[in-house]
């Protein structure tokens, strides 16, 4: 129990990410490659805020002066993953953009019968 | 096959990073800049969310560079829909029945008034540019869904756009042109937990906010009106 009391986050965290490469390697239609690419950027995020939580600590916001600075989390994960969360929603839109043009130009999203692909 | 591969592979680097993550503990703090940041950053930069501090104040350089993804993200989805032919009948969509035009009608403001508070609030609640940005978006994307027919202007957006990304520009450059670095805060800070306070970090922020609502809005109108 206490290693699964210590390391649930992380666990969590990599099972999602490696959910998301399995899609990736293994699956043949373009969409559910793309949103295995999706699972897989959110197992990132949520490693990278479990690596800057502290036990009982609170969000990194001084909202009353009686917050103490001892108690709060690592505030730099949070600043990248913010960032990161935005951006993945472009990229993903762009991802989608390029396989309707895929689909639109071979009438087909499943990868094998790309031809030009080398896979 | 190619499934045995897939896990086989999986297990392999799974099994490197279980012995590496044994390593790293969990709920301790692990670095230092982070104690740093939150010991110091409220008098280093005058804003009571520490976040806002770090993605504006001291790691404003790398946002200027993230949001330059975004846009360049844009500007691709933007250049691969470019070659799009008018169809010869374009799709007649049903229109919305009464309680769905009204609603959407009723919550655009309201969320609209929203995401302007998130990020106008950014340096002293939780929120910020981003964040508030998003939920613009989102209203958008609800005017799409729920009013048919109706569509933003792209110059406006682009005119947004473009306009905030100058503004976070033409700061760092002030604080260039008065003989300190970068993106260096010129304003006074202020008294923390106020609206007016942390010098330029609230300024930065809602431009930033503007910003990546017109992108993300460039995005849904793009994707929606060109791919039918």
């Amino acid at each position: 129990m206490n290693f699964l009391n210590n390391y649930i986050f992380y666990i969590g965290a990599f099972s999602l990410i490696f959910i998301g490469l399995y899609i990736v390697l293994v699956k043949k239609n373009l969409i559910k490659v793309i949103i295995g690419l999706n699972i897989l950027d959110t197992g990132i995020y949520l490693f990278l805020i479990s690596l800057g939580y502290i036990t009982e600590g609170t969000a990194p916001i001084f909202s009353k002066y009686s917050l103490k600075a001892e108690n709060m989390v690592d505030p730099v994960p949070q600043a990248l993953v913010l960032t990161a969360i935005v951006i993945g929603v472009a990229i993903l839109a762009l991802a989608v953009t390029l396989a309707i043009k895929l689909y639109e130009h071979y009438g087909t999203l499943d990868l094998r019968k790309i031809k030009e692909q080398k896979w | 096959m190619r499934k045995l591969i897939g896990i086989l592979l999986l297990a392999i680097i799974a099994g490197g990073i279980v012995l590496s993550l044994k390593e790293i503990p969990f709920g301790i703090p692990k670095t230092k800049i982070g104690q740093h940041f939150i010991q110091k950053g409220i008098e280093e930069t005058g804003s009571s969310n520490i976040v806002t501090s770090v993605v504006v104040g001291y790691r404003g350089f790398d946002t200027l560079g993230e949001i330059t993804v975004l846009f360049t993200a844009a500007i691709g989805l933007g250049a691969v829909f470019g070659t799009y032919r008018k169809r010869k009948a374009d799709i007649k969509a049903e229109p919305p029945s009464l309680i769905v035009d009204t609603g959407c009608r009723f919550l655009f403001p309201v969320i609209l008034l929203v995401g302007a508070y998130i990020f106008f609030h950014g340096h002293i609640t939780p929120g910020g540019g981003f964040q508030g940005g998003a939920i613009i978006a989102s209203a958008f994307l609800l005017m799409y869904l729920g009013c048919m027919g109706k569509r933003i202007k792209d110059n406006t957006s682009k005119v947004i756009e473009v306009l905030g990304g100058v503004t976070f520009v033409g700061l760092g450059i002030i604080g260039l042109l008065i003989g300190k670095e970068f993106l260096f805060n010129f304003l006074p800070k202020g008294e923390p937990g106020t609206l007016l306070s942390a010098g330029i970090i609230p300024i930065i922020y809602i431009a930033i906010g503007l910003k990546v609502g017109s992108e993300l809005s460039g995005i849904i109108d793009n994707l929606i009106t060109k791919s039918q």
